[in-house]
Protein backbone atom coordinates (compact mmCIF):
# COMPACT_ATOMS: atom_id res chain seq x y z
CA UNK A 1 0.00 0.00 0.00
CA UNK A 2 2.65 2.66 1.13
CA UNK A 3 4.08 1.72 -2.25
CA UNK A 4 1.52 2.67 -4.35
CA UNK A 5 1.92 6.44 -6.12
CA UNK A 6 -0.22 8.38 -3.55
CA UNK A 7 1.01 6.98 -0.71
CA UNK A 8 4.52 7.16 -1.69
CA UNK A 9 3.36 10.96 -2.21
CA UNK A 10 1.82 11.07 1.02
CA UNK A 11 4.92 9.81 3.00
CA UNK A 12 6.82 12.35 1.29
CA UNK A 13 4.12 15.43 2.80
CA UNK A 14 4.04 13.42 6.40
CA UNK A 15 8.19 13.39 6.09
CA UNK A 16 7.87 17.41 5.39
CA UNK A 17 5.11 17.81 7.67
CA UNK A 18 7.16 16.42 10.34
CA UNK A 19 9.82 18.62 9.49
CA UNK A 20 7.57 21.70 9.74
CA UNK A 21 6.83 20.75 13.19
CA UNK A 22 9.58 19.71 14.81
CA UNK A 23 12.48 21.64 12.92
CA UNK A 24 11.03 24.11 11.27
CA UNK A 25 9.13 25.18 8.26
CA UNK A 26 12.01 26.44 6.29
CA UNK A 27 13.48 22.72 6.41
CA UNK A 28 10.34 21.22 5.45
CA UNK A 29 9.97 23.24 2.59
CA UNK A 30 13.94 23.09 1.43
CA UNK A 31 13.24 19.03 1.23
CA UNK A 32 10.26 19.69 -0.47
CA UNK A 33 12.52 21.20 -3.22
CA UNK A 34 14.54 18.39 -2.85
CA UNK A 35 11.74 16.37 -4.07
CA UNK A 36 11.13 18.31 -6.70
CA UNK A 37 14.60 18.20 -7.42
CA UNK A 38 14.28 14.52 -7.24
CA UNK A 39 11.03 13.87 -9.53
CA UNK A 40 11.89 16.07 -12.34
CA UNK A 41 15.39 14.68 -12.90
CA UNK A 42 14.05 10.98 -12.79
CA UNK A 43 10.48 11.77 -14.30
CA UNK A 44 12.17 13.71 -16.82
CA UNK A 45 14.97 11.97 -17.41
CA UNK A 46 17.46 14.98 -17.53
CA UNK A 47 20.82 14.64 -16.40
CA UNK A 48 24.33 16.35 -16.45
CA UNK A 49 26.88 13.34 -16.97
CA UNK A 50 24.74 11.60 -19.62
CA UNK A 51 24.87 14.40 -22.55
CA UNK A 52 28.20 15.07 -21.92
CA UNK A 53 28.94 11.84 -23.31
CA UNK A 54 26.04 11.57 -25.83
CA UNK A 55 27.78 14.77 -27.11
CA UNK A 56 30.72 14.06 -27.58
CA UNK A 57 30.16 9.86 -28.59
CA UNK A 58 26.74 10.47 -30.76
CA UNK A 59 27.08 14.35 -31.66
CA UNK A 60 23.69 14.79 -29.52
CA UNK A 61 23.38 17.94 -28.15
CA UNK A 62 20.16 18.13 -26.82
CA UNK A 63 20.84 17.43 -23.24
CA UNK A 64 23.53 20.08 -23.11
CA UNK A 65 21.41 22.55 -24.53
CA UNK A 66 18.54 21.93 -21.99
CA UNK A 67 21.70 22.30 -18.79
CA UNK A 68 22.12 25.93 -20.32
CA UNK A 69 18.46 26.68 -20.40
CA UNK A 70 18.05 25.66 -16.85
CA UNK A 71 21.03 27.74 -15.89
CA UNK A 72 20.36 30.40 -18.07
CA UNK A 73 16.84 30.78 -16.41
CA UNK A 74 18.09 30.66 -12.98
CA UNK A 75 20.80 33.24 -13.98
CA UNK A 76 17.89 35.81 -15.03
CA UNK A 77 16.20 35.43 -11.81
CA UNK A 78 19.07 34.56 -9.34
CA UNK A 79 21.75 37.58 -10.26
CA UNK A 80 19.06 40.22 -9.45
CA UNK A 81 17.79 38.88 -6.26
CA UNK A 82 22.13 38.19 -5.18
CA UNK A 83 22.26 42.25 -6.37
CA UNK A 84 18.61 43.30 -4.44
CA UNK A 85 19.18 41.32 -1.32
CA UNK A 86 23.13 40.57 -0.66
CA UNK A 87 22.94 40.34 2.98
CA UNK A 88 20.38 37.90 2.78
CA UNK A 89 21.37 35.53 0.10
CA UNK A 90 25.00 34.24 -0.78
CA UNK A 91 26.00 33.22 -4.47
CA UNK A 92 28.07 29.75 -5.03
CA UNK A 93 30.98 31.89 -5.25
CA UNK A 94 34.74 30.18 -5.06
CA UNK A 95 38.22 30.92 -5.89
CA UNK A 96 39.69 29.83 -9.15
CA UNK A 97 42.99 27.71 -8.50
CA UNK A 98 44.92 25.01 -9.52
CA UNK A 99 43.76 22.31 -7.26
CA UNK A 100 40.28 23.49 -8.24
CA UNK A 101 40.68 23.28 -11.69
CA UNK A 102 42.31 19.57 -11.74
CA UNK A 103 39.65 18.37 -9.33
CA UNK A 104 36.63 19.66 -11.91
CA UNK A 105 38.73 17.57 -14.18
CA UNK A 106 39.33 14.35 -12.38
CA UNK A 107 35.51 15.27 -11.90
CA UNK A 108 34.51 15.04 -15.05
CA UNK A 109 36.43 12.09 -15.62
CA UNK A 110 35.46 9.77 -12.65
CA UNK A 111 31.50 10.85 -13.23
CA UNK A 112 31.49 8.96 -17.04
CA UNK A 113 32.87 6.12 -15.25
CA UNK A 114 30.09 6.17 -12.07
CA UNK A 115 27.75 7.05 -15.09
CA UNK A 116 26.30 9.42 -13.13
CA UNK A 117 26.88 13.46 -11.47
CA UNK A 118 26.60 14.49 -8.24
CA UNK A 119 22.99 14.83 -8.10
CA UNK A 120 23.15 12.09 -10.98
CA UNK A 121 24.81 9.67 -8.41
CA UNK A 122 21.92 10.25 -5.77
CA UNK A 123 19.32 10.06 -8.69
CA UNK A 124 20.49 6.58 -9.36
CA UNK A 125 20.83 5.49 -6.15
CA UNK A 126 17.59 6.71 -5.46
CA UNK A 127 15.54 4.94 -8.17
CA UNK A 128 17.15 2.00 -7.13
CA UNK A 129 19.99 1.73 -9.69
CA UNK A 130 22.25 -0.87 -7.55
CA UNK A 131 25.81 0.12 -8.86
CA UNK A 132 24.36 3.66 -8.43
CA UNK A 133 23.74 2.90 -4.64
CA UNK A 134 27.53 1.92 -3.91
CA UNK A 135 29.07 4.66 -6.04
CA UNK A 136 26.89 6.70 -3.73
CA UNK A 137 28.35 5.35 -0.39
CA UNK A 138 31.81 5.71 -1.93
CA UNK A 139 31.35 9.36 -3.13
CA UNK A 140 29.77 9.76 0.91
CA UNK A 141 33.69 8.78 1.53
CA UNK A 142 35.50 10.66 -0.78
CA UNK A 143 33.85 14.08 0.05
CA UNK A 144 34.80 13.40 3.60
CA UNK A 145 38.20 12.64 2.94
CA UNK A 146 38.29 15.37 0.79
CA UNK A 147 37.13 17.96 3.51
CA UNK A 148 40.31 16.51 5.84
CA UNK A 149 42.88 17.74 2.94
CA UNK A 150 40.80 20.58 1.62
CA UNK A 151 42.73 23.51 3.19
CA UNK A 152 46.04 22.14 1.88
CA UNK A 153 45.00 21.68 -1.46
CA UNK A 154 43.27 25.73 -1.66
CA UNK A 155 47.11 26.58 -0.27
CA UNK A 156 48.18 25.97 -3.52
CA UNK A 157 48.23 28.47 -6.30
CA UNK A 158 45.19 30.01 -6.39
CA UNK A 159 43.22 33.38 -7.66
CA UNK A 160 41.03 35.39 -5.15
CA UNK A 161 37.36 35.08 -5.33
CA UNK A 162 36.24 36.45 -8.87
CA UNK A 163 32.50 36.98 -10.02
CA UNK A 164 31.45 38.82 -12.90
CA UNK A 165 29.35 41.11 -10.79
CA UNK A 166 32.25 42.09 -8.67
CA UNK A 167 34.07 42.41 -12.55
CA UNK A 168 30.79 43.85 -14.46
CA UNK A 169 28.47 45.32 -11.93
CA UNK A 170 24.65 43.20 -11.75
CA UNK A 171 23.45 43.69 -14.97
CA UNK A 172 26.87 43.24 -16.70
CA UNK A 173 27.43 39.95 -15.11
CA UNK A 174 23.95 38.94 -16.18
CA UNK A 175 24.51 40.12 -19.77
CA UNK A 176 27.78 38.20 -20.15
CA UNK A 177 26.65 35.07 -17.85
CA UNK A 178 23.86 34.84 -21.41
CA UNK A 179 26.35 35.30 -23.54
CA UNK A 180 28.69 32.95 -22.09
CA UNK A 181 25.97 30.51 -22.02
CA UNK A 182 24.96 31.40 -25.47
CA UNK A 183 28.50 30.86 -26.89
CA UNK A 184 28.32 27.62 -25.75
CA UNK A 185 25.03 26.77 -27.34
CA UNK A 186 26.68 27.99 -30.56
CA UNK A 187 29.96 25.31 -29.94
CA UNK A 188 27.39 22.74 -28.59
CA UNK A 189 25.03 23.51 -31.96
CA UNK A 190 28.13 23.14 -34.57
CA UNK A 191 29.35 20.16 -32.65
CA UNK A 192 25.85 18.37 -32.52
CA UNK A 193 24.43 16.24 -35.41
CA UNK A 194 21.27 18.16 -37.33
CA UNK A 195 18.05 17.06 -36.04
CA UNK A 196 19.47 16.92 -32.58
CA UNK A 197 20.57 20.31 -31.57
CA UNK A 198 17.18 21.46 -30.52
CA UNK A 199 16.01 19.66 -26.88
CA UNK A 200 12.99 17.55 -26.75
CA UNK A 201 9.56 19.21 -25.25
CA UNK A 202 10.27 17.45 -21.56
CA UNK A 203 14.23 18.68 -21.12
CA UNK A 204 12.31 21.99 -21.71
CA UNK A 205 9.84 21.52 -19.48
CA UNK A 206 12.41 19.95 -16.90
CA UNK A 207 14.79 22.67 -17.70
CA UNK A 208 12.29 25.42 -16.76
CA UNK A 209 11.24 23.31 -13.61
CA UNK A 210 14.68 23.14 -12.27
CA UNK A 211 15.46 26.59 -12.85
CA UNK A 212 11.96 27.67 -10.78
CA UNK A 213 13.25 25.01 -7.92
CA UNK A 214 16.80 26.49 -7.85
CA UNK A 215 15.20 29.89 -7.39
CA UNK A 216 13.32 28.53 -4.84
CA UNK A 217 16.26 26.96 -2.97
CA UNK A 218 17.78 30.75 -3.37
CA UNK A 219 14.92 32.44 -1.80
CA UNK A 220 14.46 29.58 0.97
CA UNK A 221 17.78 28.46 2.00
CA UNK A 222 19.80 31.71 1.19
CA UNK A 223 22.18 29.95 -1.08
CA UNK A 224 22.24 28.30 -4.11
CA UNK A 225 21.73 24.35 -5.06
CA UNK A 226 24.21 22.32 -3.81
CA UNK A 227 25.04 18.33 -3.34
CA UNK A 228 28.69 17.82 -1.91
CA UNK A 229 28.92 19.42 1.20
CA UNK A 230 25.74 17.16 2.75
CA UNK A 231 27.45 14.16 1.70
CA UNK A 232 30.50 14.72 3.05
CA UNK A 233 28.98 16.16 6.33
CA UNK A 234 26.80 12.41 6.39
CA UNK A 235 30.74 11.17 6.14
CA UNK A 236 31.43 13.08 8.91
CA UNK A 237 28.67 12.18 11.49
CA UNK A 238 29.63 8.73 10.42
CA UNK A 239 33.25 9.27 11.15
CA UNK A 240 32.16 11.23 14.37
CA UNK A 241 30.36 8.00 15.89
CA UNK A 242 32.75 6.03 14.93
CA UNK A 243 35.13 7.53 17.44
CA UNK A 244 36.75 10.07 15.01
CA UNK A 245 38.01 13.71 16.57
CA UNK A 246 37.36 15.97 13.85
CA UNK A 247 37.95 19.08 16.10
CA UNK A 248 41.36 19.03 15.12
CA UNK A 249 41.35 19.19 11.31
CA UNK A 250 41.07 22.71 9.88
CA UNK A 251 37.37 22.06 7.96
CA UNK A 252 35.63 20.70 10.97
CA UNK A 253 36.93 22.67 13.37
CA UNK A 254 35.71 25.95 11.17
CA UNK A 255 32.77 28.05 13.15
CA UNK A 256 30.26 27.00 10.44
CA UNK A 257 31.41 23.68 10.03
CA UNK A 258 31.35 22.99 13.31
CA UNK A 259 28.07 24.00 13.74
CA UNK A 260 26.73 22.04 11.42
CA UNK A 261 28.50 18.61 12.69
CA UNK A 262 27.02 19.35 16.00
CA UNK A 263 23.60 19.80 14.31
CA UNK A 264 21.04 17.68 13.31
CA UNK A 265 21.80 16.81 9.51
CA UNK A 266 17.61 18.04 9.16
CA UNK A 267 18.98 21.41 10.12
CA UNK A 268 21.75 21.00 7.06
CA UNK A 269 20.33 22.98 3.78
CA UNK A 270 22.17 20.56 1.34
CA UNK A 271 21.46 17.81 3.34
CA UNK A 272 17.80 18.65 3.40
CA UNK A 273 17.76 18.72 -0.73
CA UNK A 274 19.94 15.60 -0.99
CA UNK A 275 17.17 13.40 1.04
CA UNK A 276 14.50 14.95 -0.80
CA UNK A 277 16.28 14.50 -4.26
CA UNK A 278 16.70 10.73 -3.35
CA UNK A 279 12.95 10.49 -1.94
CA UNK A 280 11.71 12.16 -5.13
CA UNK A 281 13.92 9.98 -7.51
CA UNK A 282 12.49 6.71 -5.82
CA UNK A 283 8.50 7.84 -5.92
CA UNK A 284 9.32 9.04 -10.42
CA UNK A 285 10.89 5.77 -10.45
CA UNK A 286 8.08 3.54 -8.85
CA UNK A 287 5.70 6.03 -10.38
CA UNK A 288 6.57 5.19 -13.79
CA UNK A 289 6.94 1.61 -12.90
CA UNK A 290 10.38 0.92 -13.76
CA UNK A 291 10.63 -2.20 -13.83
CA UNK A 292 14.06 -3.25 -15.54
CA UNK A 293 14.76 -6.33 -15.73
CA UNK A 294 17.47 -7.47 -13.11
CA UNK A 295 20.29 -6.31 -14.89
CA UNK A 296 23.48 -9.12 -15.43
CA UNK A 297 25.67 -9.00 -13.46
CA UNK A 298 28.18 -6.98 -14.06
CA UNK A 299 32.21 -7.35 -14.17
CA UNK A 300 34.00 -7.36 -11.30
CA UNK A 301 36.90 -4.87 -13.39
CA UNK A 302 33.73 -2.61 -13.69
CA UNK A 303 32.41 -2.27 -10.47
CA UNK A 304 35.81 -2.10 -9.41
CA UNK A 305 36.28 0.77 -11.93
CA UNK A 306 33.53 2.45 -10.27
CA UNK A 307 34.14 2.43 -6.78
CA UNK A 308 37.60 4.00 -7.55
CA UNK A 309 36.14 6.65 -9.39
CA UNK A 310 32.89 7.01 -7.28
CA UNK A 311 35.73 7.94 -4.35
CA UNK A 312 37.96 9.72 -7.14
CA UNK A 313 34.59 11.38 -7.15
CA UNK A 314 33.62 12.80 -4.23
CA UNK A 315 37.32 13.97 -3.52
CA UNK A 316 37.60 15.92 -6.40
CA UNK A 317 34.19 17.68 -5.51
CA UNK A 318 35.74 19.01 -2.63
CA UNK A 319 38.94 20.51 -4.37
CA UNK A 320 37.18 21.81 -7.45
CA UNK A 321 34.43 23.43 -4.77
CA UNK A 322 31.27 21.66 -6.09
CA UNK A 323 30.06 19.57 -8.29
CA UNK A 324 27.75 20.20 -11.44
CA UNK A 325 25.35 20.95 -9.16
CA UNK A 326 27.30 23.56 -6.79
CA UNK A 327 29.72 25.05 -9.07
CA UNK A 328 28.71 24.12 -13.12
CA UNK A 329 25.04 24.87 -12.27
CA UNK A 330 25.00 26.67 -9.40
CA UNK A 331 28.19 28.31 -9.93
CA UNK A 332 27.39 30.14 -13.34
CA UNK A 333 23.76 30.90 -12.36
CA UNK A 334 25.44 33.13 -9.33
CA UNK A 335 28.20 34.91 -11.56
CA UNK A 336 31.24 32.88 -10.09
CA UNK A 337 34.12 32.44 -12.50
CA UNK A 338 34.81 29.13 -11.10
CA UNK A 339 31.95 27.67 -12.26
CA UNK A 340 32.97 28.80 -15.64
CA UNK A 341 36.53 27.55 -15.13
CA UNK A 342 34.91 24.17 -13.40
CA UNK A 343 33.09 23.68 -16.67
CA UNK A 344 36.14 23.67 -19.01
CA UNK A 345 37.89 21.32 -16.94
CA UNK A 346 35.38 19.03 -16.06
CA UNK A 347 34.20 18.71 -19.68
CA UNK A 348 37.54 18.04 -20.65
CA UNK A 349 37.76 15.20 -17.99
CA UNK A 350 34.47 13.57 -19.51
CA UNK A 351 36.32 13.25 -22.61
CA UNK A 352 38.70 11.26 -20.99
CA UNK A 353 36.37 9.49 -18.72
CA UNK A 354 34.24 8.33 -21.68
CA UNK A 355 37.34 6.37 -22.94
CA UNK A 356 38.18 5.05 -19.87
CA UNK A 357 34.56 4.04 -19.40
CA UNK A 358 34.53 2.28 -22.59
CA UNK A 359 37.81 0.56 -21.96
CA UNK A 360 36.52 -0.75 -18.34
CA UNK A 361 33.69 -2.08 -20.22
CA UNK A 362 34.63 -3.32 -23.09
CA UNK A 363 37.53 -5.83 -21.64
CA UNK A 364 35.16 -8.63 -19.86
CA UNK A 365 34.03 -8.65 -23.62
CA UNK A 366 36.99 -9.20 -25.11
CA UNK A 367 38.25 -11.46 -23.30
CA UNK A 368 34.79 -13.85 -23.89
CA UNK A 369 35.83 -13.20 -27.29
CA UNK A 370 32.56 -11.21 -28.19
CA UNK A 371 34.64 -8.52 -29.49
CA UNK A 372 37.91 -8.32 -31.15
CA UNK A 373 40.65 -5.84 -29.11
CA UNK A 374 41.48 -3.00 -30.43
CA UNK B 1 21.68 -8.21 -8.86
CA UNK B 2 18.73 -7.15 -6.81
CA UNK B 3 15.49 -5.53 -8.23
CA UNK B 4 15.29 -2.01 -8.11
CA UNK B 5 13.19 -1.67 -5.51
CA UNK B 6 14.83 -3.48 -3.42
CA UNK B 7 17.87 -1.32 -3.52
CA UNK B 8 15.71 1.89 -3.56
CA UNK B 9 13.91 0.81 -0.07
CA UNK B 10 17.38 -0.32 1.55
CA UNK B 11 18.87 2.92 0.79
CA UNK B 12 16.36 5.35 2.34
CA UNK B 13 16.15 2.70 4.87
CA UNK B 14 19.69 2.59 5.25
CA UNK B 15 19.39 7.12 5.37
CA UNK B 16 16.42 6.81 7.67
CA UNK B 17 18.61 4.93 10.33
CA UNK B 18 21.38 7.51 9.56
CA UNK B 19 19.20 10.58 10.59
CA UNK B 20 17.35 8.75 13.54
CA UNK B 21 21.13 8.12 14.51
CA UNK B 22 22.13 11.55 14.34
CA UNK B 23 18.95 12.62 16.52
CA UNK B 24 19.88 11.08 18.76
CA UNK B 25 23.68 12.44 19.36
CA UNK B 26 23.37 15.75 17.78
CA UNK B 27 22.20 18.95 19.30
CA UNK B 28 17.97 18.91 20.28
CA UNK B 29 16.02 19.78 17.50
CA UNK B 30 14.24 22.98 18.42
CA UNK B 31 11.23 24.56 15.86
CA UNK B 32 11.19 27.70 18.30
CA UNK B 33 14.72 28.39 17.12
CA UNK B 34 14.51 27.78 13.16
CA UNK B 35 15.21 30.53 11.07
CA UNK B 36 12.16 32.31 9.08
CA UNK B 37 10.58 30.47 6.71
CA UNK B 38 12.59 32.14 3.63
CA UNK B 39 15.90 33.68 3.53
CA UNK B 40 14.84 36.56 1.46
CA UNK B 41 13.20 39.12 3.14
CA UNK B 42 14.55 37.87 6.49
CA UNK B 43 16.72 40.63 7.41
CA UNK B 44 19.38 37.96 8.24
CA UNK B 45 22.55 36.70 6.72
CA UNK B 46 22.46 33.30 5.28
CA UNK B 47 23.80 31.09 7.83
CA UNK B 48 24.00 27.74 6.11
CA UNK B 49 27.07 25.71 4.52
CA UNK B 50 28.20 25.34 0.86
CA UNK B 51 30.46 23.28 -1.29
CA UNK B 52 31.53 26.55 -2.78
CA UNK B 53 32.98 28.54 0.85
CA UNK B 54 36.31 28.43 1.49
CA UNK B 55 37.28 26.43 4.46
CA UNK B 56 36.94 26.63 7.15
Amino acid sequence: MLLTRTGLVLLALVVAAFLALFVGLRFAILFLVGVGFGLTLEGLRFGFAGPWKALVVRRDGRGVMAQLLAIGLTAAVALPLLAAAPGELMGAHAPVGAAMIAGAFVFGACMQIVMGCGSGTLVNAGSGNALGALALLFFIVGSFLGTLHLAWWTNLASLPVLTLSGLLGAEGALAATLAGLAAVAVVVGLRAEKGARLPQGRLFLAAALLAALAILNLVVAGQPWGIVYGLGLWGAKVATAAGADLSQTAFWAGPGNAERLASSILTDVTSLTNLGLVAGAFIAARWRRVMDPPPARPAARLVGGIVVAALLMGYASRLAFGCNVGAFFSGIATGSLHGWAWFAAAFAGSILGVRLLAWLQAAPRRAAGLEPAR
Amino acid sequence: MPQRRTVGLALIAAIALLVALDIGASRPLDPFRAPPPAALGSGAAPSGAHCAAAPG
